[in-house]
Formats: structure tokens, sequence, C-alpha cells
């Protein structure tokens, strides 16, 4: 996640959020961590948080996120995939939100949470990226994209960023566009092993 | 590069929301239950689950079914009247609850505490669990709360999955549980069914956030994860009903992505701990 934030240009300004799996009380790290690698403000989502440009939201532990023209609403409802947040959730509701001006990015995780919210993405017209499983530390969540949306976009880790900078430039996305990026560092509360994905670190 | 494609022509979200402010509508004229000032995506999503368990294509074939099939109805209720929840959800809350709210509620002879839009009940009985470790349990009343009489009788039947029992095990020790957690219930069959002495101080009964008012006064108010699932207005409205139900320097406890701040009345409380337990002050 830090490589693609990294990756941005500087006057970046299209709304990110950004849902990653993690443990039902997994704490603020993640936002700080993302903080240090950004000038965008880096902040949890709260109940009925506004879309702001230049901000980037983490969906917090335990909830899912909704996404809803401007807003992003919380709920509590049952996991998706044996997750909450569930990045399915997020995204079908930000394809519905933002029909045709949504961008999606699926990237390294343990499980196909996010195949079907990219395809929704991708049917409303919006745009659909993939991280290349070839160079993903685990490649079931992007594969499980690809096989869901076969013409997606499919990028190295690196070259994320600097992509979405240029579909900013081309005026293919305007202030009000959620982008939201999917990684899925899976942290398996099941069987207790906080394994935080290598693509995090880097 | 390729441009951002055009958005596909079916999918029409202005009628889609007609046709779910047009089922709202229908359900409150026709059951009496208010869901119009609900937030929007959540009710969404879980209309559409409805929906789709139905085997049906769109929100007015629901309108239809619920209008004229009242099993549709209470299934549709129960969708939008349940909230999923977990015993010791977010254990530091209750850690905070011991640690800062339990000194503050020895010195009342006698303790009330609401615990609104209580379904299933495992915050209540966590609750209970709670109180019961630090003594206070016999000199208290818990009053749980549900718009679903469903849902209440699960509630009072104590009896929630063995599978989860592991999950609030955790939860119960992270939350600063004194004893061993198996202590507070027997297994049976798949559920694990909770002591009846902790339900002795817990009245279940039925009450609606939006409709109904203010039934008595209490020394702690929790009302966790249900605000989320109001819009702001009808939000603001709840914390009136709210302020007016708890006594000077009651304690008000609120869902860990929650806040006080679609109201007005937010400069009247003071928050006593890091996480989201609020003291009464003006």
């Amino acid at each position: 996640m830090r490589k693609v934030l990294g990756g941005l240009p500087p006057r970046w300004d299209v709304p990110i959020i950004i849902v990653q799996h993690r443990h039902r009380d997994s704490d603020q790290l993640l936002v700080s961590l993302l903080q240090e690698c950004t000038k965008l403000r880096v902040l949890e989502v709260e109940d009925q948080t506004e879309i702001e440009p230049g901000s980037i939201y983490i969906a917090p532990a335990d909830y899912h996120v909704l996404v809803d023209k401007g807003i992003l609403a919380l709920s509590t409802d049952e996991p998706v995939r044996f997750s909450r947040p569930s990045i399915d959730v997020t995204f079908e509701s930000a394809a519905d939100a933002y029909p045709g001006t949504s961008i999606g990015v699926v990237m390294t995780g343990a499980n196909d949470d996010g195949a079907r919210g990219l395809k929704r993405i991708a049917d409303r017209g919006g745009r659909a990226i993939v991280q290349d499983p070839a160079t993903a530390d685990s490649a079931t969540m992007p594969a499980a994209a690809l096989r869901a949306v076969p013409n997606a976009d499919v990028l190295a880790l690196d070259d994320i960023g600097a992509f979405l900078g240029r579909l900013r430039v081309q005026g293919a996305l305007t202030e009000r566009e959620a982008k939201r990026a999917a990684t899925g560092p899976a942290l398996r509360d099941g069987e207790g092993n906080r394994k935080v994905d290598h693509g995090l670190a880097s | 590069m390729t441009k951002v494609a055009q958005a596909p022509l079916t999918y029409d979200s202005q009628l889609e929301k007609m046709e779910i402010e047009l089922l709202l509508e229908a359900i409150y004229r026709h059951y009496g239950f208010d869901f119009r000032s609900y937030a929007f995506s959540s009710i969404r999503r879980r209309i559409w689950k409805r929906v789709n368990a139905e085997g049906l294509s769109n929100v007015t074939a629901l309108q239809e079914r619920i209008l004229h099939d009242s099993k549709v109805m209470e299934r549709l209720l129960l969708d939008l009247s349940i909230n999923v929840t977990a015993m010791f959800r977010d254990p530091g809350f209750y850690r905070a609850f011991r640690e800062d709210v339990v000194p503050l509620l020895r010195t009342y002879p006698f303790i009330r505490v609401w615990h609104a839009g209580c379904s299933t009940g495992e915050e209540v009985y966590s609750m209970a669990i709670l109180l019961e470790e630090e003594g206070l349990l016999a000199r208290s009343r818990l009053y749980a709360t549900d718009i679903n009489e469903v849902v209440l009788q699960q509630a009072r039947a104590g009896i929630f999955p063995l599978e989860r029992m592991q999950e609030y095990t955790e939860n119960y020790i992270k939350a600063g549980g004194k004893r061993s957690f198996s202590e507070y219930y027997v297994a049976k069959y798949d559920g694990a069914l909770f002591s009846p002495a902790l339900t002795e101080h817990v009245v279940f009964s039925q009450h609606n956030l939006v409709t109904d008012r203010s039934f008595s006064e209490f020394n702690v108010i929790l009302c966790r994860n249900v605000l989320i699932y109001f819009d702001k207005s009808l939000q603001a409205r709840v914390q009136g009903l709210f302020y007016d139900s708890l006594v000077h320097f009651g304690i008000l406890g609120l869902g860990s992505k929650e806040s006080l701040k679609f109201s007005q009345y937010e400069d009247c409380y003071e928050q006593i701990a890091a996480e989201k337990i609020y003291r009464k002050i003006k």
C-alpha cells in the first residue's frame, strides 16, 4: 500500500478508500504507518464520514464500509467471505453510488474477497485494476479478481500509483470520484496467527 | 489509454432510490414500523439481500410481497432489525467501563442500565457478567429493549452458538474478566446456555427508538452500533431521547466508531475514557 501511495503524483486529490482484512482488535497502527508515506490526510472511517478530496480513508476493524453519495457509512452486518471489513461490500456500494466513475484496485491477498465487487465496478462502467498475480505475495486475491474481470488492467505493484496518476491527468477522473484500493493481507483470526503480508512492509 | 466507459444505462439509481422510499413508506403505513430515516446505504443493502433471498428481481416486487404476505414482512423485519453483535465486543470498551465507570456506579444505592437496541442480547449478558464480577449485579436492573419481539425472545433465552465461545472467551479475557468464562454457561448441543442467574436482573421489553418516548431514568445507557443505521436527523432525535432518559452525571456508551456530533447534545457530555463513554454534565 505504501508503494501505491508513494507512486501517486504530488497534487493527487481523488479520495481513496482502503479496505484491508484486519483482526477485529487491530489498532491505529495501520493509519500511522500509511500517514508516514503520504502528505494526504489518512484517517479511519467513522460513522457517516464525509468523502473529501485529498483524503485517504481506512476501513476500521470489524465494520463494513459502505459508500454512499458523498458519505461513508458503517455496518456491522455479517462477515462476507469471513471478512469484516469486506472488500466486496465496499466495492459494490461504490459501484452503485458512483457508477462509471469509480476505480477499484485489487492487490495481494489470501482469499477471493473483492472479485465480485470489482466486477460490479466494471459492469457499471468504472475502471478495474488488478495487481499482477505474478508479483503479488499472495496471488489468490488478484487471480480471483482477474477471473471475474478478465479485461482489467494488470499492473506490477510499483506501477499502480503512476498509472492512477495518468488516469487522473487524462481527466478520466473528477474530484467527486472515489477510488478504492483493496489490499488483502488476510489477518487470520481463526488460526490466531496475525501475519502481516510482506507487501505492506515494502 | 482508453477513457472510462459510460455507465451502462441498465442501472438507474434514481429509480432504485424511489423504489426504496416507496417500500419504506409502505411498511410505515401498513405495519407502523418507521424505517424512513434509516441510513440509506446500509438499509439498501439489507433490502436487496431480502429481494434476492425471496427470489425477486427488484425492490417494487418486494413491496408487493410485504403488503400481501405478512410472513415476508416478518422476514424483512428480522433483516432490518437484527444488529449482529458479539459478547464483549470491543473488549477495550468493557475494560474501560470496569476501570472508569464502575467506581462511579458504586456510589449509587441502585443502578439502572438501559441497553437500547439490544438485538440478540450478547452485550446485555456481557454487562451482567461484568456487574456480577464487580459485585454490583445484585443492586442493578438492566432494561434490554429492542424493536423486534422475535429477537427479544432469543435474547431472553440466553443461548448463543457454542462455536463462538472461543472468540467470546478471548474477548472476555481482554475485557478484564476475572473468572473462567466457561463458568457462565453450559453446553447444550450446539448452544451455550447462559446462567439464568444473570437474567434475574434483566427485563427484556419491546421499545422502538424511533417512535417511542422515554420510559424511565437511567444511570447508564448503552447503545452500541445501533446509531450507525440511522441517518443524522434520526440520530439527533434518539440522542434527545437518551438525554431525557439519563440522570445527571449518567453514563452514555456508544459503539467505537459512533459519536455525539450529529446532535445538539454534544456539549452536554464529557468523554471520560479513550473509548466512547460519556458522562452527562449539563
